[in-house]
């Protein structure tokens, strides 16, 4: 008779009605028992196309092996192999779309939920007390990392690792970029991402704090000062708005002030942290990715007696997680779709009193393969909101381009850098993570950023080793 | 962290600090501004940059007493370190030799003008300066002022020292009586500013202002700082903090300066409650 086949374990989460009013962590994590379950589900296959899936090749049928036979330390060390940050990773990373999406369990079955097991081994790490890895001997280089976020947190641990003196520029007065000011404790606990810094920082890597570079002085500079590579990762901290009628009222706000108020600067605990924030009781979040979903939620567990999402194209365009998109829902935010903004409305004395909405129609897919919404013609109407939050994706900064030169751009402000490399223009000069990409994922600027670790330190050891800049053969 | 080095009370509520902040001092240019918090629970506040001194590594700042943040600043001794010093932010001021240029200080103010106006007497401008407060105890940095400008006019506006006026009503006198002014430069309260502006807009004289918004990050991630000029919105933090004054819309600006008032005032009263001795201008 064939063996009961053991379902895909679920992960206990907080009930929705509940975790609406606070902003501990949602998901609870597993229990040793229903881990031991899901890694038993693991086939451990010889030529595992999971790891393929993966953007920095976690060493995926290994490190659950190690957990099915209980050994949690060698499964953290095999999980730490490729990930500097797993804890981080098991929260935030896309499984669905990666790994996950690789397995072959997932043809007939569920996949193997490898994002759980990968926070369930680094949390039992976490508490059982993190180890030092196999660390290189010094090499004397020194390295300049701007920006600790993902793709600079990656880069600069795999550089200390490599053996090499590596200074981690900060622009604000915390470490971990938008783990800090943008993804809410409720998803990512704050101390969680302090831990993995900390690690970090164990490894030998200097923090320099409060260091906007561009303002500081420029990358040139910092290559002329005795830092033979740099590795820019700022990320893309500018927010837009729609440059419609409107936008400057009391009530508007990007997404960006709004969670940096709420995450790093902690406004959710006004007075006892100074940063004030307020509360609409009706709040409207325009867009639907990531940073919508954590911008409305975070406004229901400020207060907000109705929130709603309000997106131009339909349900299945929906760029954010699908997993963030039913906790939102869950949790009670309220999806206008086929609408977009045309005006924001104000009273007298400058505040927001509502929106004025058009609704849209798909029409054929644009160059992001998605269906073009269209406008449909006399259909405007208003909604009642008293704070307008605009969550339409980000750009990169340009401040750390000041006074530098010989670093190309494109006209979307994101430098111009060989994806496999992360070399740019500039000799000496590697990027990575959003600052390249645009707007994407935390793990994707993490696998950029250990990329460019490991062409700074092949670099570093052999400076003549091929011409610096070769043109990337265009996609097929 | 940074080391406050020195103090002066330059009035009950106003107050200087020297900051030891070696790297924001080899850097910094006059009309830039530092945030800065006070303690790891503290709020980013901008402050715009009254001086530097690139050799001792000292940035100076002046504020006002007014919120909870800046009366919790004020308890600070020197010896005592700040959370957080970042800069130098904002685009500098963009001094050359303009012929004749006026810089106009209203209050607090006076400080920023400072470094400006040394700054264009070094670029070889006729400086004409207006400097002036509520009242003589508010007013500072006279000295000073007259050591970097060719002709100095002081006001209080209750006549308690100087001349009896508003800052921009003297500035409109100038302009009025026919000297010829190529630029001027205003800082201080928004609605100072404001009139400032207006007062220089019929001789058709560029005036430049430093706009104080409020601020999160102070480097151009959360548009908090949102302004607008000229019918476009700018963010005051990384387009500015110095912009033409005369397209500035200035009701929109002080509209958005009082969106936390209320947050504000409770924030004061509960850090008065716990430290009594910490009441502005009872140290």
């Amino acid at each position: 008779m064939a063996k009961e086949k053991t379902p895909r374990q679920e992960m206990p989460r907080q009930a929705p009605q509940v975790r609406r009013h606070n902003f501990d962590e949602v998901a609870l994590g597993y229990s040793l028992e229903t881990a031991l379950a899901e890694a038993g589900r693991c086939l451990q296959c010889k030529k595992p196309s999971c790891v393929a899936g993966c953007p920095v090749q976690v060493r995926i049928p290994e490190f659950i092996g190690a957990l099915r036979n209980q050994d949690f330390r060698a499964a953290a060390d095999l999980l730490k192999d490729k990930n500097n940050l797993p804890a981080i990773c098991g929260r935030v990373c896309p499984q669905e779309t990666q790994c996950e999406a690789q397995c072959i369990l997932g043809r007939k079955d569920k996949p193997v939920a490898i994002g759980r097991l990968e926070r369930f081994v680094a949390d039992w790490e976490r508490r059982a007390g993190v180890q030092m890895p196999q660390m290189a001997p010094a090499t004397g280089h020194r390295v300049a990392v701007i920006g600790a976020g993902p793709a600079g947190l990656t880069c600069a641990a795999d550089l200390a690792r490599f053996g090499h003196a590596v200074t981690l520029f900060e622009a604000l007065h915390a470490p971990g970029g938008v783990l800090m000011y943008g993804i809410p404790e409720f998803r990512l606990p704050k101390d969680i991402v302090q831990a993995e810094v900390d690690y970090v920082l164990k490894l030998g890597v200097e923090l320099r704090l409060n260091s906007v570079i561009g303002k500081l002085g420029s990358v040139n500079e910092l290559l002329a000062g005795g830092f033979e590579a740099v590795f820019l990762g700022t990320g893309a901290g500018l927010p837009m708005f729609m440059d419609i009628p409107g936008e400057n009222l009391i009530g508007v706000l990007s997404a960006n002030e709004f969670l940096t108020r709420n995450n790093l600067m902690k406004a959710y605990r006004f007075p006892d942290y100074d940063t004030p924030i307020k509360i609409g009781r009706r709040v409207a979040v325009v867009g639907a990715g990531n940073v919508a979903m954590d911008a409305s939620r975070t406004a229901l567990r400020l207060g907000a007696e109705e929130v709603h999402i309000v997106y131009r194209r339909s349900r299945d365009e929906v760029p954010a997680r699908l997993e963030e998109f039913e906790n939102a829902q869950e949790e009670g935010v309220i999806f206008d779709f086929l609408t977009n903004p045309v005006a924001v409305l104000g009273d007298e004395k400058g505040y927001v009193r509502g929106l004025r909405l058009q609704r849209q129609e798909l029409g054929e897919p644009d160059a992001s393969g998605r269906r073009r919404p269209v406008p449909v013609q006399g259909s405007e109407y208003e909604m009642a909101v008293d704070m307008v939050i605009m969550a339409l994706g980000t750009r990169p900064n340009p401040m750390v381009f000041s006074r530098a030169t010989g670093l190309e751009r494109t006209r979307h402000g994101t430098v111009v850098a060989n994806e496999l490399t992360g070399r740019t223009k500039l000799e000496r000069v590697w990027a990575g993570g959003d600052i390249v990409t645009g707007a994407a994922t935390v793990i994707s600027a993490m696998g950029a950023g250990k990329r460019a670790a490991a062409d700074i330190d092949a670099y570093l050891r052999d400076p003549g080793a091929g011409p610096w800049w070769v043109e990337p053969k265009p996609a097929e | 962290m940074y080391r406050i080095v020195a103090r002066e009370d330059l009035a009950p509520v106003t107050k200087l600090f020297v900051v030891e902040a070696p790297e924001v001092a080899r850097k910094a240019e006059p009309g830039q501004f530092v945030i800065v918090v006070v303690g790891e629970h503290g709020e980013r506040i901008p402050l715009t940059i009254a001086d530097f001194d690139r050799q001792a590594g000292t940035v100076t700042i002046i504020f006002q007493e007014v919120g909870k943040t800046t009366r919790w600043l004020g308890t600070k001794k020197p010896g005592e370190e700040l959370f957080a010093f970042t800069g130098p932010l904002g685009i500098p001021s963009e001094i050359e030799n303009y012929g004749t240029v006026m810089c106009v200080g209203g209050g607090v103010g006076i400080a920023p003008i400072y470094p400006i106006a040394r700054a264009l007497k070094e670029a070889g401008n006729w400086v004409i300066s207006v400097i002036g407060a509520r009242n003589k105890d508010l007013l500072f940095w006279e000295e000073r002022m007259r050591s970097v400008s060719d002709e100095l006019v002081v006001t209080t506006d209750d006549g308690s020292y100087g001349r009896q006026a508003l800052v921009p009503n003297a500035e409109k006198e100038i302009l009025a009586s026919g000297v010829h002014v190529d630029r001027i430069w205003a800082i201080g309260p928004a609605i100072m500013m404001k009139f400032a502006a207006l007062a220089s807009q019929p001789f058709g004289v560029k005036t430049l202002v430093s706009l104080n918004t409020i601020m999160v990050d102070g480097t151009g991630m959360c548009g908090a700082c949102r302004v607008e000029v000229a019918g476009k919105t700018r963010f005051v933090c990384v387009d500015g903090p110095e912009f033409d004054g005369h397209e500035v819309n200035w009701d929109l600006l002080m509209a958005r300066q009082r969106i936390y008032l209320d947050e504000e005032k409770r924030a004061a009263a509960l850090f008065e409650d716990q430290c009594p001795s910490c009441r502005s201008g009872s140290h």
